[in-house]
């Protein structure tokens, strides 16, 4: 079954809140000199920030179910413009469901690119 | 320079304790595009705990944190994450590899309650890019 699309916008000032709160201050998520230092394309998005907003699509899909496991690999960077922002898409399709445990599929594209690999959920609805 | 290849297997320090309230959690998820009623905090706060358990690994090691990129993050649960809970993260290093002039180093931290319960295990995977040479 196919899960409802949802959309993101990321801004550089989403990354300043997101870094104050996770505490997650790499200046690589906001200093275009130093993520170029370290051979980034720009400044990027946190891979939490990106993970979370994820976490915040399957809790739409699934309000109040409990979160057993989830993971997923950074594949690509999120490059974040110094003006207007960035969409990233999530994408989700239950995969199984047995033993009252849910498991969703997600992608995760950002300008038609998968940004995550393998981003999977095992929810207890 | 890369990293020490005696790091695996070491567990270093637990974190100090954080207390999850109500307004960390809300703070986190209006961080996040959500809106935090009540409940459970969302899947990936433990990597608040998570990163600092890894801010103190890097210090110690003297790895700086611009030269890290996340490349994967997973979180098992044994139950929810609440306000009220205490809780501390322990990290060991599980893996240590070179690639292409990266090291990708393997973590494992736990998180656990006041009582010493498991509550929550996240593994993460740095890629710590070498300087250019």
């Amino acid at each position: 079954m196919t899960l409802e699309t949802q959309t993101f916008t990321i801004t550089r000032a989403d990354l300043v809140r997101y870094a104050e709160a996770s505490g997650d201050h790499n200046p690589i998520h906001q200093d275009e000199a130093v993520a170029a230092s370290v051979g980034l394309p720009g400044v990027i998005a946190h891979g939490m920030y990106t993970m979370a907003l994820a976490a915040g699509a399957v809790s739409s899909w699934f309000p109040g179910a409990e979160v057993v496991s989830f993971g997923c690999k950074f594949t690509n960077p999120v490059v974040v413009p110094a003006e207007g922002g960035v969409d990233i898409e999530v994408a989700g399709e239950i995969k199984s469901t047995e033993d009252g445990l849910t498991t969703v599929a997600l992608t995760v594209t950002c300008n038609g690119q998968k940004v995550l690999g393998m981003p999977k959920a095992v929810l207890r609805a | 320079m890369p990293v020490d290849q005696s790091l695996v297997g070491r567990t270093f320090p637990p974190t100090p304790p954080h207390e999850v309230t109500v307004a960390k959690v809300r703070e986190f998820v209006a961080a996040t595009a959500g809106a935090y009623a009540e409940g459970a905090a969302p899947p990936t706060y433990p990597i608040v705990l998570a990163f600092d358990a890894m801010n103190a690994f890097l210090e110690a090691e003297s790895v700086d944190l611009f030269r890290i990129v996340h490349g994967e993050q997973k979180f098992a649960y044994e139950r929810p994450v609440v306000p009220g809970d205490v809780l501390t993260a322990t990290l060991t290093v599980t893996s240590l590899r070179q690639i292409a002039g990266n090291d990708i180093i393997g973590t494992s931290s736990e998180i656990t309650d006041d009582s010493g319960a498991l509550v929550c295990t996240t593994s993460a995977t740095l890629v710590h890019r070498g300087a250019a040479s």
